[in-house]
């Protein structure tokens, strides 16, 4: 690869010569058999060992810019204007083989999930090799002899060994980073990285994100960074372009857009972690109002989730509950709502305490305990009109006649912040954080006492999600309910919560009151909890690296 | 009707095709006696005349008119086709709704006795039964439905268990709702795009499955005119060249192939399959 321009000094300093260059890219996608323009004419520039960051939220057209660099379109979609041209080769007018020689060899693509992107029946190494040998640039046992070295380096457990093991065998952040090695396989001149931590866990998430930043410097290859969290793409990036509904909105150096954004959508998606809202005291009420009690919940007879746990709730508090996944918090809610009966302890609600099963449990306990789900899409039934989402529960719970139900809808969109006329539509025709608000409101037309939210905003765009946590907070002023709050997302718990409950393997390791758990000192997961969540200053990462280092 | 025909207008050729064969089908079995030039069991002249004026398509074995028989041969096998996959579907999809949202006991006992259905070889088995039932047509009915019935439960099932374990369904049992809530408006509106095109598929099945026995001579009884049957009565022609005998044949492969550029189509719009995936 050498013979390919010599790339410039490193991170920072004057960039080599001109790889990628866009002019007035145009992309069409297609909707009920017609072309809508997706990409309004974006210019791009990339040189050689430079990380460029696509920030926008879903549909602004960043993933579809990033596959554009390797002469690609989504099935749907197709290029109708300007040119994209890779080192001398435009790729709106090259040939399928021309490409296919790029691709993989030259361009490497790191895809969101790489659980879906590896093939399970294959072995992590085999697949490294496909590409190399493919292209004819290693034989199988060089290209083994290199996949160990990149292991390794991107500091993968056991990097000798873990190659013989199949997808399902390793982790998703080591997976995430076994893709990482896969495209650096052909030491290629770009990668186009298409949201490579969104799935993962925070404190995964670092690990994948140091991983990267150290690859992408020692080789020297150039990098096109999607995301849509601004502070992860501040870690990395060494420009960023800000891109919504297919236009740029605003370009520059990384550290100077941080420290003056120019334009108010580039401000907006900086202060979006900055909502808080103060503790609420403590009531001390007796009984509060739920009340969990060493519960212990288990999958089959051997698998145990949730191991001896209290949480305690009173009225018009929002206790949050943290932790990774697979820390059991959602299973706590499963617990709690009688999904999954616990084989031990006892859920109290109001004083009384409720069947372990939903399917025991009284109309009136039912309604009063309402949750709502991570993936807005799967909660509401895509047949049913928003009034009968609505209205349902008014009618099943309340015993609402038609008149009366109408009336309530409308009630309840004016309170979620959604237009009357939004009654009639279908889910399908609303927007992710439009459909959140919809089961927001179904489970407010409940009139319940508790909501439990699970993982509500994990699902959104930053700005979406910000306005649905404000929207809860609201209506926990205004209607006095209770919010179990679920997350991974410490962000989130700072904002909105009371009291937080932070969760490791299926047990609490702390518990308490906003600002005591928040204030050092920590439990050492909070800890890790804490210092895990990326914050918008581009140093963040370098420092708490050398920080870990340090103290380990 | 604006929308109806705004969807046709975007069919390809093959489903435009399928359209109009499925429709003349269903013109010619409703209007049977006006079009038919005889009547349906009348021996109108000698046996295996040629065709020519006035029987166009000449006579059968028995000296029937051939194009009269065809017609009314559309007419019974479509309607008894029609009328078997419809109790078919209404007997598969009920139970197998009802395994899929119950799970536990209901579903094993339900899907092994299916299983037991499907591990004889169904025209065996409806040669069983009809031998000890008799062949009459309420009775032929409800055989060939029962039997079809397995193939519909086991895909009804497979699709309600997809759709069963989603957040929404999981929101209306926590709510409290009960079995026909959970069946009738949560699981059954999403499960059929997939069920009315297996609909099409099965209705094809019957249809073939019923000519089968009526070849065998357990079918559609005679005089009633029946393709099936029809082609066996007057097979011997072809070993004079004469290929009357194909017509019936072909009239049902003409109908297979109809019906299955529909289902295609609605198939591939409603999973959202694209051309150039």
């Amino acid at each position: 690869m050498t013979s390919k321009g010599k790339a410039a000094n490193g991170h920072g300093g004057a960039k080599g010569d001109i790889l990628l260059e866009m002019r007035g890219l145009r992309i069409e996608g297609q909707a009920d058999e017609t072309w809508h323009e997706i990409v309004h004419g974006v210019d791009l520039t990339l040189r050689r060992g430079e990380v460029l960051g696509l920030i926008g939220e879903s549909g602004a057209g960043k993933s579809t810019i990033g596959i554009a660099a390797m002469g690609y379109t989504r099935p749907g979609c197709r290029i109708n204007g300007g040119s994209i041209v890779f080192d001398g080769i435009d790729l709106t007018k090259a040939d399928e083989s021309t490409k296919r020689r790029l691709r993989g060899a030259r361009i490497a693509y790191v895809a969101q999930s790489a659980a879906a992107s590896f093939n399970p029946a294959h072995k992590l190494i085999q697949q490294f090799a496909e590409a190399p040998v493919q292209h004819g640039k290693l034989s199988a046992s060089q290209a083994e002899k290199d996949a160990k070295v990149l292991y390794k380096r991107l500091q993968l457990p056991n990097p000798d060994t873990i190659g013989s093991r199949y997808p399902h065998q390793v982790s998703g952040g080591q997976l995430q980073r076994a893709m990482v090695a896969m495209a650096m396989a052909c030491k290629p001149d770009l990668i186009v990285f298409d949201e490579p931590t969104t799935a993962l866990d925070v404190t995964t998430q670092i690990e994948v994100l140091a991983a990267i930043k150290d690859v992408v410097h020692q080789f020297n290859t150039a990098a096109i960074y999607i995301t849509h969290d601004l502070a992860v793409v501040a870690q990395l990036a060494d420009r960023i372009m800000v891109l919504r509904y297919g236009d740029l909105v605003e370009e520059g150096e990384t550290r100077s857009m941080l420290a003056q954004p120019k334009q108010e959508y580039t401000r907006q998606l900086l202060a979006v972690r900055s909502y808080r809202r103060d503790e609420a005291p403590p009531t001390h009420e007796d009984p509060p109002l739920l009340e969990v009690n060493n519960v212990s919940a288990s999958y089959g007879p051997l698998i145990k989730v949730l191991e001896d746990v209290s949480v305690t709730i009173e009225r018009k508090r929002t206790v949050a509950v943290v932790g990774e996944s697979g820390s059991g918090k959602s299973t706590l809610a499963r617990a709690i709502t009688g999904l999954l009966p616990p084989f031990e302890g006892t859920v109290k609600f109001r004083g009384e305490t409720l069947p372990p099963s939903y399917k025991q449990r009284s109309k009136d306990q039912l309604r009063r305990l309402q949750m709502i789900y991570q993936m807005p899409d799967v909660a509401l039934n895509p047949k049913q009109r928003v009034r009968d989402v609505i209205g349902r529960p008014l009618a099943f719970y309340l015993g609402m006649d038609e008149k009366a139900r109408k009336q309530r809808v409308r009630e309840l969109l004016e309170m979620i912040e959604l237009p009357m006329d939004f009654a009639e539509r279908l889910p399908g025709e609303l927007s992710g954080g439009q459909k959140q608000r919809i089961c927001i409101a179904r489970a407010l037309a409940a009139e319940p006492d508790l909501i439990i939210c699970d993982e509500v905003t994990s699902a959104l765009d930053q700005l979406v999600a910000e306005e649905i946590l404000k929207l809860l907070q609201r209506l926990q002023d205004e209607l006095e309910v209770s919010y179990l709050f679920i997350t991974h997302d410490l962000a989130t718990v700072r904002a909105i919560s009371d009291q937080i409950v932070v969760m490791l393997r299926g047990r609490v390791v702390e518990q308490g009151g906003k600002t005591e758990v928040l204030t050092p000192p920590h439990h050492e997961y909070t800890d890790l909890l804490l210092s895990s969540v990326p914050e918008m200053d581009p140093d963040w990462l370098d420092n708490l690296l050398e920080k870990r280092a340090a103290v380990g | 009707m604006a929308e109806v025909l705004k969807l046709l207008r975007s069919a390809p050729w093959s489903a435009r095709f399928g359209l109009v064969v499925i429709l003349f089908y269903v013109v010619v079995a409703v209007f049977a006696p006006v079009i038919a030039p005889f009547s349906e069991t009348e021996i109108v002249g000698a046996e295996f005349e040629p065709w020519g004026e006035p029987y166009l398509l000449g006579t059968d074995n028995l000296g029937r008119d051939m194009l009269t028989r065809l017609v009314y041969g559309a007419r019974n096998t479509c309607v008894f086709a029609f009328i078997t996959s419809c109790l078919a579907f209404l007997f598969g999809c009920f139970f197998g709704l009802m395994a899929a949202s119950l799970g536990g006991w209901v579903d094993q006992a339900l899907s092994r006795f299916v299983d037991v259905m499907m591990a004889l070889p169904s025209l065996i088995f409806a040669l069983l039964l009809l031998t000890i039932l008799g062949t009459s047509v309420p009775i032929l009915i409800v055989v060939i439905a029962f039997l079809d019935s397995s193939r519909v439960y086991r895909l009804a099932r497979a699709v309600a268990m997809n759709i069963a374990v989603l957040d929404f369904v999981e929101v209306a049992r926590l709510r409290g709702e009960g079995l026909g809530w959970i069946i009738g408006r949560e699981i059954l509106p999403n499960s059929m795009p997939p069920l009315v095109a297996e609909f099409g598929l099965r209705f094809c099945f019957v249809f073939l499955f019923i000519s089968a026995l009526s070849f065998l001579g357990l079918g559609i009884q005679p005089p009633t005119a029946d393709w099936g049957s029809m082609v066996r009565d007057n097979a011997t022609l072809i070993t004079y060249g004469d290929i009357t005998p194909l017509l019936p044949a072909g009239a049902i492969a003409l109908l297979t192939v109809g019906v299955n550029f529909v289902v295609d189509w609605f198939l591939h719009k409603t999973a959202g399959l694209r051309d150039d995936q």
